[in-house]
Order: structure tokens, then C-alpha cells, then sequence
């Protein structure tokens, strides 16, 4: 083979798939948000009929409140717990291995287990949770059939098989303060909170950052928790955009109104994560 | 005095980790009237939570398909990431920064638009309930691609030129050369992309519909949901441990791995 087209031969099969798999799929999806198809009879093209439909269907509207509800929950719960037990972590402590690694594992674990390990701990009579409530002379919650709880309790679930990662995250930022700042602090006097505010958190800024995004793409991605644990209900309060879009696509077979979605739910994401970005350099 | 504090709050924040798990395997060997009680070590040991479950549903048949397409795709992604890799590493041609731009770009490509319209590919390509449908999406992989290439950036030239005197094609310096030398960045490939393709489970739910094709975590699923577990708690136990418990051992051995190779994901941003 030649030398000139030898670079080319090895990024053919990236080009190839790129183009099958991701290049096409975006420019169909597109063409499929003005058409009504069900893959088997001719598809009919009913112009933006998807697009109206969509802001009039409530489902839609819903699915992205709770989109917001599980971020507004599950981003500070996050950010708050690992930066506490990075800082645990972080103290010259014995068997800091052993702990990293339990911190961690429901990271590694399928969200299919973590799902199902939850819904014994929300079971209404039998769950941990409601007994520990009875013990102490409570009332038992309907940790997944209230529908206002139902979406809380999963963004607490999400936020107890996540944290692990973003507590390792904090920690390698926590580790690059050198400790010569914090003795300098303590010889000026500064208080707990000074020094959290002016050296540790300039430090951990790009990690609270990463944090946001990529719960943000998390909260839109949320899939097999509320599938497994709730079916999307009670009176949809934990439909998810992911959920929704398998929903049209795969039980009502719309595929014109779930590519609409899909489009849609996209740009949502595209547009939060360029307005994040936007923020904090901002900030700097 | 501080230091007992770290510790109670470090041993506490371990146990609410931990703690499922345990009670997840230990309720699935329990015998049945032990299950229900959030119980950490069972009187006797009992099995037949998972003799049940090998009745119900075909879980050894779901094992083998799940480690033929996990395999398969990690093996697909190291071979193609590399090659790719490395040509934006170490060769120069003609629109090289342009591919380079197209592969950011498809990272942060939110896959929500694709999903149905790759769906309809695989229709028409006649690859429902094969492991082509499974597969072939997911050989290719951006972040592979751009560990790989930044890895073999820090590999120095004098080695490639050396293979390159002695008569060594490309492919001869990408496998032979520069693999052995870059043991870190397929370990950490390696390892994400199996992780992935192994816990993955909404694309499997829509394009396997033969229970005979079903990976794991998509017939576990579908057994948790359908009523076919009948609330039998350790049956759906098992069937969660045995899930589970490739990736536990994995992680029990190359824990550090695990680790890093998560972590520098995060970092890349």
C-alpha cells in the first residue's frame, strides 16, 4: 500500500461508522420530526404538527419538571456529601484504601442492581427505610408511591450510586492544595470557613463544575431507575425524557413524535451544558 | 480526639455503601422465611433462590451473551481506537485536525437524538435479536480514540523509527510496538468500555426482543418488572447477585484500575 493513503485506511473505520451511525442518525432524526411513521406503513409527512404537538402535551412538560426536580435535589445533595467525605478522606487517617473502595463500588455496579437493592429499601412495609421510620415512633412514607417523594427518592438513590466517583474526583483536587497554604492560614487566624472559601474552594471550582454537567446529562439520561422502580408513575412524576422517548417509540411505535422528542430533549441539553460552560468562565 | 470523629463518620459512611450489597448476597442464600428480614448472615445456607431462578428464566444462556457482546466490543474498541489513535498521533495527512474536531464533536453529541433513528437502522440492516445489533453500534468508541491518541503521543519517536528501519509495517507498530509499551491506556480502555457494555442495558431492551438474545442486565431487568419473579424477593436477589458479581470480583482484584480509569474519564473534561 501506498504511504500516502495508509493514514486514511486507519481512520476508514472510524469515518465509515462515523457516518453510518452517528452522521446519518442525526440528519434522519431531523427529517423524522416532520414525518408520522410506524417503520412498517409508508411514512406521512404532517410538516410541524410534531413540533405543536409537542408543546401542548403535557407528558413532555412533565417529564422535564422532573427532570428539574431530580437536579435540583441530587446536584447539591452530591456536591455536598463527596466534598465531606473527600475532606474525611483527605485527614491522616489508617485503612484510607479500604474506604475509597466502598465509597466506590456502587459506582462499578449496574444501575440495574442498584435499582432493585432500592426498591426493597422504599418497600412500604418491609423497606428499611419505613421500619427505621416505625422504630423511632414515626409514620411510614410512600417513598415511591406519593408522587411528590417518588421523584426525590430516586435523585437520593442516583446520588448514593454516584457520589463515590465525584468523592475521588474532590480528593485529587483536595490533594493538589499544597499544605503550606492552610499553616499559613491557621498562623493568620483564619477561621474553618475562611479557609474553605479561599483556598479549598478555588481548588475544587473545576470539579463542582464536572459535577453539574454531567449531572445534568444524567438527570436527562435517567432511564432504568424509574423504568424498574415505578413505570414512570404515580400520575407520571417520574417520567423521564429518556422514558418518555421509549415510551412513543417503542410501545405506541411514533416514531416521528419520538425522534421529536429526541431532538428536542437533545437541544435542552446541547443549550444547559453551553450556558454552564458560559457561567464559570465567567466566573474565572 | 478529632480523629474518632473521622473515623465514626468515615465507618458509617461505609456501611450505608457496603450495606446493600451484603444484604443482597446474603439474602439470596438465606432460606425463605429469612429473606424478608434485612438479616446480614443467614441461619443456614439455602440455594434455592437460585435453583428457582435457573427454572424461570435462562440467566446461563443471558451470561454467555453478555460476555460475547462485552468481549466483543471492548476487543473491537482497543483494535479500532488504537489505529485510529494512533494516525492522529503520529502521522501527518490532510484533514487530520479535521477528524480530530469530528471525534470531540461526537462526544458530546447527547445520544437522545440518535436513539430511534439508529433504532431504524438496525431494522433495516435485518439485525433485531442478533448480536450484531448489539455489537456494531458500539465498536467505535470518541474517548477511546482520544485516550489512545494522547497516550501515544508520550511514546517516544527513536522506538518508531527503529521498527520502522528494521521493516516493520504499521499495523506491526501499532500492535507489536506501541501496544506493549501502553499497558496503562488498555487497561483503562479496556476496562471502561467492558464496564459499559456489560451494565448497559436500554439498548439491549430495544433491540433484543427473543428472550434467547437477552444480555444480562436486560433479562434481569425484565424479570424484576414482569410479574414473572411473582414477589419473590430471592429470586430477584439472585438474579441481581449473579448480575452483579463478575463486575464485584473484577473490581475486588483491579480495584486501583477501576479507580483511575473512572477518574481520569472525569478528569479529561
Amino acid at each position: 500500500m501506498k504511504k500516502k493513503y495508509l493514514p486514511y485506511f486507519l481512520v476508514s473505520p472510524y469515518l465509515i461508522h462515523f457516518a453510518i451511525f452517528t452522521a446519518f442518525p442525526v440528519g434522519f432524526s431531523i427529517y423524522l420530526t416532520f414525518n408520522n411513521w410506524n417503520i412498517i406503513a409508508p411514512m406521512e409527512f404532517v410538516g410541524l404538527a410534531n413540533y405543536k404537538r409537542l408543546f401542548s402535551d403535557a407528558t413532555f412538560w412533565k417529564s422535564l419538571l422532573n427532570t428539574l426536580i431530580f437536579l435540583v435535589i441530587h446536584i447539591p445533595l452530591q456536591i455536598v456529601i463527596a466534598l465531606f467525605l473527600a475532606e474525611l478522606l483527605n485527614q491522616k487517617i489508617k485503612f484510607r484504601g479500604f474506604f475509597r473502595a466502598a465509597f466506590f463500588l456502587p459506582v462499578i455496579v449496574s444501575g440495574v442492581v442498584v435499582t432493585i437493592l432500592w426498591q426493597q429499601l422504599y418497600g412500604f412495609d418491609t423497606g428499611l427505610f419505613n421500619r427505621l421510620l416505625v422504630q423511632i415512633g414515626l409514620g411510614k412514607v410512600g417513598w415511591l408511591t406519593d408522587p411528590n417523594i417518588a421523584m426525590p427518592a430516586i435523585a437520593v438513590m442516583a446520588t448514593w450510586k454516584n457520589v463515590g466517583l465525584y468523592v475521588i474526583l474532590f480528593l485529587v483536587g483536595l490533594q493538589t492544595v499544597p499544605p503550606q497554604y492552610y499553616e499559613a492560614a491557621d498562623l493568620e487566624g483564619a477561621t474553618h470557613f475562611q479557609k474553605f472559601f479561599k483556598i479549598t474552594l478555588p481548588v475544587i471550582n473545576p470539579t463542582i463544575f464536572m459535577v453539574v454537567v454531567l449531572s445534568t446529562i444524567g438527570g436527562f439520561s435517567l432511564f432504568i431507575e424509574p423504568y424498574v422502580m415505578t413505570g414512570g408513575g404515580p400520575l407520571n412524576s417520574t417520567i423521564s425524557a429518556v422514558l418518555y422517548i421509549y415510551k412513543q417509540g417503542f410501545f405506541y411505535y411514533h416514531m416521528g413524535y419520538a425522534a421529536t422528542l429526541g431532538f428536542f430533549f437533545a437541544m435542552i441539553i446541547l443549550a444547559v451544558v453551553v450556558i454552564q460552560k458560559r457561567l464559570v468562565e465567567k466566573d474565572r | 480526639m478529632k480523629r474518632i470523629f473521622y473515623y465514626i463518620f468515615l465507618f458509617v459512611g461505609a456501611i450505608t455503601f457496603l450495606y446493600p450489597f451484603i444484604w443482597m448476597i446474603s439474602a439470596s442464600i438465606a432460606p425463605e422465611n429469612e429473606i424478608g428480614n434485612l438479616i446480614l448472615f443467614p441461619s443456614t445456607l439455602n440455594f434455592n433462590s437460585y435453583k428457582l431462578m435457573f427454572e424461570k428464566i435462562p440467566i446461563a444462556r443471558a451470561f454467555l451473551n453478555s460476555m460475547i457482546v462485552s468481549s466483543s466490543i471492548t476487543i473491537g474498541v482497543l483494535v479500532f481506537g488504537s489505529m485510529v489513535g494512533y494516525a492522529l498521533s503520529r502521522l501527518e495527512f490532510r484533514g487530520r485536525d479535521a477528524i480530530f474536531y469530528l471525534i470531540i464533536f461526537t462526544m458530546t453529541l447527547p445520544f437522545q437524538i440518535t436513539l430511534i433513528p439508529q433504532y431504524i437502522l438496525i431494522v433495516k440492516f435485518g439485525w433485531v435479536d442478533s448480536y450484531f445489533g448489539l455489537i456494531v453500534p458500539y465498536l467505535m468508541n470518541a474517548l477511546s480514540i482520544i485516550m489512545f491518541r494522547q497516550y501515544f503521543k508520550s511514546i517516544p519517536q527513536d522506538l518508531i523509527d527503529a521498527a520502522r528501519i528494521d521493516g516493520c509495517g504499521e499495523m506491526r507498530i501499532i500492535f507489536r510496538i506501541l501496544w506493549p509499551n501502553s499497558i496503562p491506556a488498555i487497561i483503562t480502555v479496556g476496562i471502561l468500555t467492558f464496564m459499559a457494555s456489560w451494565n448497559e442495558v436500554l439498548w439491549a431492551l430495544i433491540v433484543i426482543r427473543d428472550e434467547s438474545m437477552m444480555t444480562m442486565p436486560q433479562l434481569v431487568t425484565l424479570f424484576a418488572v414482569g410479574g414473572r419473579a411473582e414477589s419473590q424477593l430471592g429470586v430477584k436477589l439472585a438474579a441481581a447477585t449473579i448480575l452483579a458479581l463478575p463486575i464485584i470480583i473484577a473490581y475486588l482484584f483491579f480495584q486501583k484500575y477501576f479507580i483511575q480509569s473512572m477518574a481520569s474519564t472525569g478528569l479529561k473534561e
